[in-house]
């Protein structure tokens, strides 16, 4: 099943939802996070989609964005992509660790490195970096030159 | 009769361990011997891997990435070549596909060699197992040392290719060492795998379910010693791996002992994966011509491929320069780690350190 | 011939006959409670120095023997062959830093890692090195080395609390538990011998294997097995080596100790080591007795030849965990040796002493129930070899997911 048709058939199913196809190489599916988990539950119940492989964080200079790439075991072939947009100033997207229990320290680094919050989450620690350690390592404006690195 | 009042102790199997493959703490709780609870500690060894490649370029992060998972260097090398040169639009020249994945499935003999030889360690054998293991991964180390001139860092493949072409003395040396290595797997198998000791502590001991352990995300061979027979190279085959014939090996129960079976077949796959190869390998060139500066087009892209210690994925994100925008890596060591608690309640302490030995993890690829 | 005879004979005694020289050396000089004093320290000298000498070799011996099994050279730097090596540890081990935790118990630290090898030490007293060549000459030969063994149990366990360490306490009680449950199997197997014997005493062990001209491993074989399986566990040796289990709970009851009170603890188990191989060889083996050598030369082959399986032991068998080594201690070891204690008594009752006979029927009582065991246990050894699964990788490859 290629993406467009998962894309077809996920729009169709939730007309209520404002679903958007984002074209290129592997093209995903751009999702609002206050329907993340409704979607993604019916991804993993209806079409088999139970393994969840990676959650990923981008700091693009107008908003954050987390990326869920997500696989079936018994299908072979590619996976469905979820992106999520999260603001600047508060980043919040819904926890998907009800759903995908891998999903947990993934969410945690992601909280980690790029500061964005996961509600629902049930232990939303640090998990690199020491307790205590203040600011979030990989975004862009956390200082990157030697002369400015603050050691906690 | 009253019940006597018992406390439980925390224990810090600490950071300085002589088992936990690296600076890897677990607080467990014991109840007696037995474990009640129990929390991975990681980011002992985190070097900020991912900020450093956003600033090094395209090209400076494929010796960057042999940094990872530095048993298997190859494959991590192998992953990041993958993923750019999808992004790129590159395609590889024959030959040097051939020789990709002849590396590539050495590294895997050497990885599940480290793992078994480290495992049995852990059991206590005093270290007779793992110096017959590491004895022949010396020897595959030398045909990389040949090639490509270090043994543990080899930056070795190139976007578009190889670094170099294979010596004059590899291919005789391969072929040896290939016929030779299913006289050693046996050997192996025949010292110890049968030994009462051995299938006493290590049968029945860190049962992980099927669907838990697709529910956790676990790849590689903890998922397959599982009954969950997914393999990248089967499920979405990439590079050239569909013209070869071998099988994906699968266990029944999930416990450690499945995990050490699997790794010791998987080796043997491997083996007929490299004679594959060796058999089929053309002429030509070993690299795309070069240019100056690589810059991709601008786009994202997650490439995956079957590392041996799992899935092993880079999700890339290119905005046209001569820097990743973004450069995750999507490491199998730090999610199947989250299943350790799950596993190792209920047992011995003692238990925990083979059931840890089991997963196989390496810290330079939990932490990066 | 008669000349070869005075030789061997000569040799033999060597040792008596310089004690005996030495002694007479004195009485010139001191009254008869004066040499008795004399002597008495003269023989304690000598074995304490005995026995910190063959820590040389044995050290030695052992790591070198490993290093063969594992397919590498063992320590071939420090003298010829690395012969020297031992010497390098001892200077290493006395130069190092003593470090005691804050919070540890001080008396009983310093005490913990002393009571040990006195213990040790004590055990080497009553057994016959050689003909006439026993340092006391006990009554109560082996009960006084079961008596003075448990001393050890008591040394670790010390360590352990006094560390306060809670790998330290872990280990410790592992050592009590173990150590306790597989001395009864060690004792019950040795009074099976002790009852074709008739005493305790060390010496009259040894002459009643000369009188039925066999030694007793012959006689009793499934004590024999049983002794030094149990043994093994008593001494702390892989497979049995929990309280010290060096990738669980990192060196165990000695993790805190550095210096010359880790080497205590190492010189303790090493000589421990040695002793039960010596009392293996005094109940089992014949002790001294054997032809054409001196007799300590055959005490020394034999006690070197078990210790030599016992590092065979250790450089191959995987270590159990500690309820799987009470398991075995409890439900294998302990009926075994009762069922071979009834059944020795029974033939020591029916069957003459000293005949040929005898010790047929022994034999042959010893071998039936060996077999009866193996049958019994046989199918549970068969249980199903366990096999992965190979799914082949023949269909065809899917269509990429665009």
């Amino acid at each position: 099943m290629t993406a467009r048709e998962t894309f077809d058939r996920l729009a169709e199913k939730f007309p209520q939802f404002a679903l958007a196809y984002v074209e290129g190489k592997d093209p995903a599916i751009l999702v609002q996070g206050d329907n993340l988990v409704e979607l993604a539950q019916q991804l993993r119940d209806e079409q088999e989609y139970d393994y969840c492989s990676s959650i990923t964080s981008v700091d693009y200079p107008d908003h954050f964005e987390v990326v869920y790439h997500l696989y079936s075991w018994k299908k072979e072939g590619g996976p469905v992509i979820l992106k999520v947009h999260a603001d600047r100033e508060d980043p919040k997207v819904p926890s998907v660790v009800s759903i995908w229990r891998g999903a947990d320290w993934q969410e945690r680094e992601v909280w980690d490195l790029m500061g964005i919050h996961f509600d629902g989450h049930p232990n939303l620690t640090r998990v690199l970096m020491w307790e205590g350690f203040e600011g979030h390592p990989l975004r862009k404006d956390f200082p990157g030159t030697e002369d400015e690195y603050a050691f906690g | 009769m009253t019940m006597l009042k018992t406390e439980t102790v925390t224990v810090n199997l600490g950071p300085q361990h002589p088992s936990t493959h690296g600076v890897f703490r677990m607080i467990v709780t014991l109840d007696g011997e037995t474990i009640v609870g129990l929390e991975p500690v990681v980011g002992y060894l985190h070097r900020n891997h991912e900020k450093i490649g956003e600033k090094n370029n395209w090209i400076q992060n494929t010796p960057f990435t042999d940094r990872l998972d530095y048993i298997s260097p190859m494959s991590n090398e192998f992953a990041y070549v993958l993923a750019v040169e999808k992004l790129a639009g590159i395609e590889p020249p024959e030959r040097a596909k051939y020789i990709r994945i002849i590396m590539v499935e050495l590294n895997r003999i050497i990885n599940h060699m480290v793992a078994v030889g480290f495992l049995l360690n852990e059991l206590g054998c005093f270290f007779t197992p793992m110096f017959y293991a590491l004895r022949w991964r010396e020897f595959l180390m030398d045909l990389y040392e040949m090639t490509a001139g270090s043994r543990m860092m080899p930056n070795y493949f190139w976007i578009g290719g190889v670094a170099a072409d294979l010596p004059e003395g590899f291919l005789p040396e391969c072929k040896e060492l290939v016929a030779a290595l299913p006289g050693f797997i046996d050997e192996y198998e025949r010292l110890i795998t049968d030994n009462e000791i051995l299938q006493m502590r290590c049968r029945d001991v860190g049962i992980l379910p099927p669907d838990v352990a697709v529910a956790y995300g676990c790849t590689g061979p903890l998922l397959r010693a599982s009954g969950v027979p997914y393999d990248v190279r089967k499920a979405e085959p990439y590079s050239i791996y569909d013209r070869f014939d071998f099988d994906i090996v699968a266990g029944t129960v999930g416990d450690v002992l499945d995990r050490y079976l699997v790794r010791i077949a998987e080796m043997r796959q491997s083996v007929k994966i490299v004679e594959q190869a060796l058999r089929d390998l053309p002429g030509g060139e070993t690299a795309t011509p070069k240019k100056k500066t690589f810059r991709p087009a601008e786009g994202d892209v997650y490439h995956r491929i079957e590392a041996p210690k799992g899935e092993l994925g880079f999700y890339l994100v290119s905005d046209g320069s001569v820097n990743p925008y973004r450069y995750k890596i999507r490491s199998p060591s730090f999610v199947n780690l989250q299943a350790l608690p799950y596993m190792c309640k209920g047992h011995k302490i003692a238990d925990a350190v083979i059931i840890l030995g089991s997963i196989d993890i390496t810290l330079g690829e939990v932490d990066r | 011939m008669q000349s070869i005879q005075g030789i061997l004979e000569f040799v033999d005694q060597i040792f008596v006959n310089l004690s005996l020289w030495f002694s007479s050396l004195l009485a010139n000089y001191l009254p008869d409670w004066g040499v008795t004093f004399i002597m008495m320290f003269a023989t304690v000298l000598v074995l304490v120095i005995f026995g910190l000498a063959s820590i040389i070799w044995i050290n030695v011996f052992e790591r070198k023997l490993l290093g063969r099994l594992q397919d590498r050279y063992g320590p071939n730097r420090f003298g010829p062959w690395g012969l020297l090596q031992c010497v390098a540890d001892m200077i290493k081990l006395l130069t190092k830093e003593d470090i005691t935790p804050s919070r540890a118990d001080r008396l009983v630290y310093n005490l913990a890692a002393v009571v040990p090898v006195v213990a040790t030490f004590l055990v080497l007293a009553v057994l016959p090195f050689g003909r006439g060549m026993v340092a006391a000459d006990l009554n109560v030969g082996f009960l006084y080395i079961v008596a003075v063994g448990s001393l050890g149990t008591i040394g670790i366990f010390m360590g352990g609390w006094a560390s306060h360490n809670k790998f330290a306490l872990l280990s410790g009680v592992r050592a009590v538990a173990q150590m306790i449950s597989y001395e009864i199997p060690m004792v019950l197997s040795v009074v099976g011998v002790l009852l074709l014997v008739g005493s305790l005493s060390m010496v009259s062990i040894v002459e009643a294997q000369g009188d039925w001209r066999l030694p007793f491993v012959v006689l009793q074989p499934l004590a024999f097995v049983i002794y030094f399986t149990a043994a093994v566990a008593e001494v702390n040796r892989s497979p049995f080596d929990l309280p010290e289990g060096e990738s669980e709970i990192v060196a165990g009851y000695h993790i805190e100790y550095t210096g010359i009170k880790f080497a205590m603890f190492l010189l303790a188990e090493y000589i421990n080591a040695f002793s039960i191989c010596a009392i293996a060889t005094t109940v089992f083996l014949g002790g001294w007795q054997g032809p054409i050598l001196p007799s300590w030369a055959w005490f020394f082959i034999k006690a070197y030849t078990l210790y030599f399986v016992l590092i065979w032991l250790r450089g191959t068998l995987p270590r159990l965990r500690v309820d799987q080594l009470m398991n075995f201690a409890w439900k294998t070891l302990v009926p075994l040796a009762l069922a071979n204690l009834m059944l020795t008594a029974l033939l020591a009752k029916l069957v003459p002493a000293h005949s040929l006979v005898g010790a047929v029927a022994y034999l042959l009582v010893n071998i039936v129930v060996i077999v009866c065991i193996a049958l019994v246990k046989y199918p549970g050894w068969k249980r199903g070899k366990r096999e992965v699964v190979l799914v082949p990788r023949s269909t065809a490859p899917q269509a990429r997911g665009s």
